[in-house]
């Protein structure tokens, strides 16, 4: 066999690459000068993500295709949550700096591993070959049990990474298994070998196939925290770093999503198998989550919760597109996802700032009297609670809206009514948190919150102005997002089977 | 030869440690322990992997693509064993923390987190 190494398109994986590079950069930065102040990292951090994103941008408007032998993909799915995921980073570096000193745990290894998730978030959401998917999930994920369990003097941080991380590695064993099953029946690492092997083969195939993308999916759900793989979710987002758990609840949702519409998309010719088990998760998901975040009393449990029930939305957005991909594109599901990660991330912004000397209060009551102290911080709070309730006119109601209108375009009304009915069940428990932040301080518990920073001021300023501005350029955001000049028949058959960028050779 | 026993048998093996596994990660209570039933999960996986590798059923291939295949799934088992080796590093350093700060480690015991 002569082998001929396949051509590289370059640009198409320099986003990861520059994300990967400034996270060594930052590391080698702190073993030079150890234990100074970080700002040097962070500034470098953010620089670096200003050019991944920029490299992400230069490629919007680029025909789809494949690279690196067949393991990096490029299309809108990939670039959109690639740009969304820098983004995320971006935002969680500007207020993380305040919040971890006046934590007392300023350890600068925060932006390296934040970087590094980022890049295995930007892995996962640019490829196809399941192998590759699970080492950007693995990266990603092996980063966030570390970031988890960051705060070393706190048992509840420790306690959640530790839980973070058995269910994280239990996941990935059961999604492991799935990849293991779709490689035996189809006798590829490729996803898109599911649509192209399925029509032809024996029942045992068929079995074995159906096997994989079930294992499959339930350790991307756990990821995505839909509602049978959910529990999780609350303890650790509790437990963990405010700034971990802000990044953590916008990356890690994007990057599970991307990963989940590849393997949906690949698996469509069989969704009469699955679709009504991902219907009922859907539900269940949507349901659970709201129900169980109004009875907490923890800002950041109720966050959680309010995540899973996120998750449920978006996953409306992501069935109604697979059921009809020609009727409803996946504009809806870029949208709402861009708008989750500005409310979710700037809420635990604002959220941070009941940390003080080292001490962090997350109840309800501990943020009483925030109003007095951060007037400005508080007033954003309002317009993400806002968002998340659905409130117009801001990015929250518009992403509802679209996904609403997909879900009837794609004849899937009871999800559109279950949708409906859970925004007006959030609203109590959303309010619940602004009634706290506005209450004056009458003798509550711990009355301490830092003064907001410079950069948390920024970070929820971009947040808050991101959740008008994508409001009111709804459709653009939504053209942009897909690519005007690509219809979605196009984007969904290049998918299935891509154009080589480069004159890679299988022989 | 290898292929006198049938793919169902090595299959099943591979079922049986993974539910072996399942099972003690559900019902043992030591993190260290439930972290061992975790890498025989992935023992079960890296199996699974190579007996599809070396029986190839996948439909319609070519001689060249099988080989492909088996290339594949061996590539595969060793990035499933390097990532292992990292969750090691990372899952044991998260339980010494916590033995630090309690001197015990028992995840019945971990109850802080809860509502």
């Amino acid at each position: 066999m002569n082998y001929v190494l396949p051509t590289v398109e370059w640009p198409t994986v320099m986003p990861v690459l520059i994300v990967v590079v400034t996270g060594i950069l930052a590391v080698f930065i702190e073993m030079l000068w150890p234990k100074r102040n970080n700002n040097v990292i962070v500034g470098l951090g953010l620089v670096g993500l200003g050019l991944a994103g920029s490299s992400v941008l230069k490629q919007f408007g680029a025909p789809d295709g494949v690279t690196f032998g067949d393991m990096v993909v490029r299309d809108q799915v990939g670039l959109v949550m690639q740009l969304l995921l820098v983004g995320i980073c971006f935002v969680a570096f500007l207020f993380s700096e305040g919040y971890l000193r006046e934590k007392q745990i300023p350890f600068a290894e925060f932006y390296p591993l934040a970087l590094w998730a980022t890049a295995g978030g930007m892995l996962m959401v640019t490829t196809t070959n399941t192998l590759e998917l699970f080492l950007g999930l693995e990266v990603l994920s092996i980063a966030l049990y570390c970031l988890a369990g960051m705060s070393r003097q706190e048992s509840k941080s420790e306690e959640s990474a530790l839980k973070y991380f058995l269910l994280g590695a239990f996941a990935s064993a059961v999604f492991l298994m799935g990849i293991a099953y779709l490689f035996g029946a189809t006798g590829s690492l490729d996803l898109n070998a599911i649509t192209s092997v399925w029509p032809a083969t024996t029942p045992m195939h068929h079995t074995l196939i159906l096997f994989g993308v079930g294992m499959t999916l339930a350790g991307l759900g756990f990821k995505a925290a839909l509602v049978p793989f959910h529990q999780w979710t609350p303890d650790v987002y509790q437990g963990a770093p405010t700034n971990v758990t802000g990044f953590m609840a916008a990356a890690s949702k994007v990057a599970a999503f991307g990963a989940l519409l590849r393997v949906l998309m690949a698996a469509a010719p069989l969704q009469e198998f699955w679709f009504p088990a991902m219907f009922w998760i859907c539900i269940l998901t949507m349901t659970v989550g709201n129900l169980a975040a109004v009875v907490q009393k923890d800002v950041k449990r109720i966050l959680g919760y309010s995540s899973i029930a996120n998750a449920g939305y978006i996953l409306v957005a992501v069935l109604s597109h697979v059921k009809s991909p020609d009727k409803v594109g996946l504009g809806s599901t870029f949208y709402y996802l861009l708008a989750y990660s500005m409310m979710t991330l700037g809420a635990f912004a604002v959220v941070s700032l009941s940390a003080k000397g080292g001490k962090e209060g997350t109840r309800l009551q501990d943020i009483h009297g925030l109003w007095s102290r951060a007037p400005f911080a508080v007033v954003c709070l309002v317009v993400f609670v806002a968002s998340l309730i659905g409130i117009p006119p801001s990015a929250g109601f518009v992403g509802k809206l679209f996904i609403f209108n997909d879900a009837l375009a794609a004849g899937l009304t009871p999800l559109a009514i279950v949708l409906a009915v859970n925004s007006v069940i959030s609203v109590y428990y959303y309010l619940g948190i602004l009634q706290a932040a506005f209450v004056s301080e009458e003798g509550a518990v711990r009355n301490q919150s830092a003064k907001p920073g410079i950069g948390l001021n920024i970070a929820v300023l971009v947040c808050a102005f991101g959740v008008f501005w994508a409001s009111f350029n709804a459709t653009w955001v939504q053209k942009t997002a897909t690519g005007t000049s690509v219809s979605q028949a196009q984007t969904v058959s290049t998918t299935t089977s891509p154009d080589r960028m480069g004159p890679s050779n299988p022989e | 030869m290898v292929n006198d026993v049938p793919l169902s048998w090595f299959l099943g093996l591979g079922m049986i440690m993974f539910c072996i596994g399942t099972i003690g990660v559900v019902v043992r209570r030591n993190p260290v322990v439930v972290f061992m039933c975790i890498e025989l999960m992935l023992n079960a996986v890296n199996l699974t992997f190579l007996v599809f590798a070396r029986y190839g059923i996948a439909p319609g291939q070519t001689l060249e693509q099988a080989t492909n295949t088996a290339m594949g799934g061996q590539m595969a088992v060793i990035f499933v064993m390097a990532v292992a080796a990292a969750e090691v590093a990372v899952g044991l350093g998260i339980i010494m923390a916590i033995f630090r700060l309690k001197n015990e480690a028992d995840v019945d015991d971990m109850s802080v987190l809860r509502g």
